[in-house]
């Protein structure tokens, strides 16, 4: 089975170690990972702008590299959010892309949805310890029904106990560039969600989106809290945590 | 109503900061959600959401067919239909009948057109006295005639305590404390208005085009007394609101009231046919409907014409964490939330509301939520690429924008920016694992420190890692 793996731009910036756990992970399930040299963004952030011309070439570009692959997996529900429910509207009015997009959204996987659907991982090389608990990222939740999966995943470590905040579906106030042009509704929304997952008792917050993830930990960290651990699921499962 | 959107942004801040305000927004959205969750428990949500968005979707698709058959039904049973193309001709309308009438009172039900209008300005201007007899709009109105910050619950920015304060000072009678006294109280000061009033004004929540009705969703009987005590009574609704059958009625208010407010059924619903007939005990002589087009005309057969199956719930703003966080005002219109988000611009101008469509984080907690299936998220988006096509956005933006898609497009130079990018991040962390101040991005690090990235970025790691093996 290959398996083309997307790193996201945000994951080749910020965490390259995420992107790692993620290879190490599909590689322990059998999988044949290759990783396009030439990747860059799948166009969420034109495609979110507004700027449809933009979010379309690089649509292309992406079904491109990828098309070869059986399956494509990124560590970002937002990502494989974009290329199977969005890319199809970008090209509606393109049967021959269209049919390209469609087949590619098809075979485009968030990680731990692939991992607990698709390759059913059984034998996980994480060893975390603690209390978790995780924070559903609304594309990965509402786009792609992301909800059973990380939780089964993480049920399998010994070593981690789940537990539920309040609140884990609703937004953490990161929403792309809504960061940043709101940034005071986005950081009030992030605190909520501080309040609630340090309400829960656990020593991490486990998600699966990076967006979210520099929201919560920049967050936490400027209330003063430097223990609860954020972690990418792909770091805990595959023992990088 | 004036356009105050334009000062979204700097209304915003302020709200987010107002913990005050949150705590009320917190309260009622614990009612709302809460209640919701119970109620459409109760159906099948799925199929129920497919069949009412059918039944909007119908009536949209052949929407003069259906209010001439509605002008017809009811034209025989009495009532007179009149038509407003925006706010001023309802203003214009609505005072011609009084005067034709000889009003000197009107006495008011909720109506969002009313707010779209500005009509109690225009009442007041020629000589008749509005009187707001829903609870919450009744204390907007003596508090010198502020803004509702929800469609079905208008004073939600408002605590107990404050009210009481308002009563105390505007009702010259002693302090209440308990809601119900308070309520009671309220009550006493309206049961005058209701029986002096010449007129009666209230919105309609569907126009039943086979039998020419008007049905009302109420809950607390201010409605009925508008509707059938004073001798005219003025429906004032969007002609969107038309729906073909009453069959359709019992299907759309299965999901209503459940969506708004957690009930089964509202405490009054009302199916309001024709004029008072020889033996009626109640009931008003004249009958007119106002139906009003105000921008909804032009969204039919647009890319927004989902938007009119609107059946003005509110749960998307009950479920909306930006709304939660900030409150109604902010928008600076009469629809707040993400359905104002999509409305506003529509309704008064793309250039007059350019940020609200970007005022969501798309999380989609609305459209999931959404009686009718509106999909507000894409709605948002789509009025993001009208403002791009248009050449509405910031120039920084712009350039931003383009400079990235640019570099995203080139893989060798993407990562040589990328190299750099993390290089100048890993240079404002100063040696720690955070950012606190990042010039290119203040208002991140305004509330927020952020993350210092590992180091290098994965294509590099992967290079040398690839070359080890």
């Amino acid at each position: 089975m290959k398996v083309g793996l997307f790193v996201t731009c945000l994951v080749d910036l910020m965490r390259p170690r995420i992107g790692f756990a993620a290879l190490r992970l599909l590689e322990a399930a059998g999988c044949e990972v290759v990783v396009p040299a030439s990747q860059t963004c799948c166009g969420q952030p034109a495609w979110n702008s507004g700027d449809r011309r933009a979010a379309r070439l690089l649509a292309e570009k992406m079904i491109a590299e990828f098309e070869g692959c059986d399956y494509i997996v990124a560590p970002s529900g937002s990502c494989v959010g974009t290329i199977r429910t969005h890319y199809p509207e970008l090209f509606a009015d393109d049967a021959a892309w269209l049919e390209r997009a469609a087949a590619l959204g098809s075979r485009t996987y968030e990680l731990a949805d692939f991992l607990a659907t698709v390759a059913k991982l059984d034998k996980l090389p994480g060893d975390f310890t603690g209390t978790v608990t995780y924070h559903d990222s609304c594309s990965g939740l509402r786009e792609l029904g992301v909800k059973a999966q990380p939780r089964a995943l993480l049920a399998k470590l010994p070593g981690v106990t789940l537990t539920e905040m309040n609140g884990a579906e609703e937004c953490c106030g990161f929403g792309g560039t809504f960061s940043v042009k709101f940034g005071e509704i986005s950081a009030r929304l992030a605190e909520k969600k501080c309040e609630n997952m340090r309400a829960s008792g656990a020593d991490a917050v486990v998600l699966g989106d990076l967006g979210c993830m520099l929201n919560i930990e920049g967050k936490l960290r400027r209330l003063g809290d430097e223990r609860t651990q954020v972690l990418h699921i792909a770091e805990v499962l595959a023992g990088e945590a | 109503m004036e356009v105050r959107s334009m000062h979204f942004k700097a209304r915003a801040g302020a709200a987010a900061a107002d913990k005050a305000l949150q705590a009320k927004l917190s309260t009622a959205k614990g009612l709302f959600v809460e209640g919701r969750k119970r109620a459409v428990a109760e159906i099948d949500l799925e199929a129920t959401r497919e069949a009412s968005k059918a039944i909007r979707d119908t009536c949209l698709a052949d929407l003069d067919v259906w209010l001439e058959r509605f002008e017809q039904e009811a034209t025989k049973r009495g009532g007179r239909v009149l038509w407003a193309r925006d706010g001023a001709e309802i203003c214009r309308l609505v005072v011609d009948i009084a005067r034709r009438h000889g009003v000197k009172k009107a006495i008011k039900s909720k109506s969002m057109l009313s707010e779209e209008a500005g009509l109690n300005a225009a009442l007041e201007a020629a000589g008749v006295e509005p009187v707001e007899t829903d609870l919450g709009e009744y204390i907007l109105q003596i508090n010198g005639n502020e803004h509702p910050s929800h469609i079905i619950a208008p004073a939600i920015h408002k605590t107990k305590e404050e009210v009481a304060e308002l009563f105390e000072r505007v009702h010259h009678r002693p302090r209440k404390t308990d809601i119900g006294e308070m309520t009671r109280e309220a009550r006493e000061m309206l049961r005058a208005h209701f029986l002096s009033a010449d007129m009666g004004i209230s919105g309609g929540n569907f126009l039943v085009a086979e039998t020419g009705s008007v049905a009302l969703v109420t809950n607390e009987g201010n409605g009925r007394m508008v509707t059938t005590l004073p001798r005219v009574h003025v429906v004032i609704t969007g002609v969107e609101k038309v729906i073909p059958t009453l069959e359709d009625l019992a299907t759309l208010m299965r999901i209503l009231p459940r969506s708004a407010t957690g009930q089964t059924i509202s405490n009054y619903f009302s199916v309001l046919t024709g004029t008072k007939r020889p033996g009626d005990t109640d009931g008003p002589e004249h009958h007119y409907f106002i139906l009003v087009d105000n921008g909804r005309v032009g969204l039919v057969g647009s890319d927004f014409q989902d938007m009119l199956r609107c059946i003005r719930c509110a749960a998307c703003m009950n479920h909306c964490p930006v709304y939660q966080t900030i409150g109604g005002h902010a928008y600076g219109w009469v629809y707040p939330g993400p359905m104002g988000a999509v409305l506003t611009p529509l309704y008064v101008g793309i250039e007059n509301a350019i940020e609200l469509p970007h005022a969501a984080t798309l999380c989609n907690q609305c459209g999931v939520v959404c009686p009718v299936k509106i999909p507000l998220p894409d709605l948002m988006r789509k009025l993001r690429e009208q403002q791009v096509e248009r050449g509405l956005r910031p120039w920084g933006e712009r350039a931003a924008l383009r400079l990235w898609s640019w570099l995203a497009r080139h893989p060798g130079l993407y990562a040589l920016a990328a190299k750099l990018g993390v290089r100048y991040l890993n240079w404002l962390a100063e040696g720690e694992d955070r950012i606190r101040v990042m010039g290119i991005a203040p208002s991140w690090t305004a509330g927020r420190d952020f993350p210092a990235p590992e180091g290098r970025t994965f294509r590099e790691l992967y290079k040398t890692n690839r070359r080890d093996r």
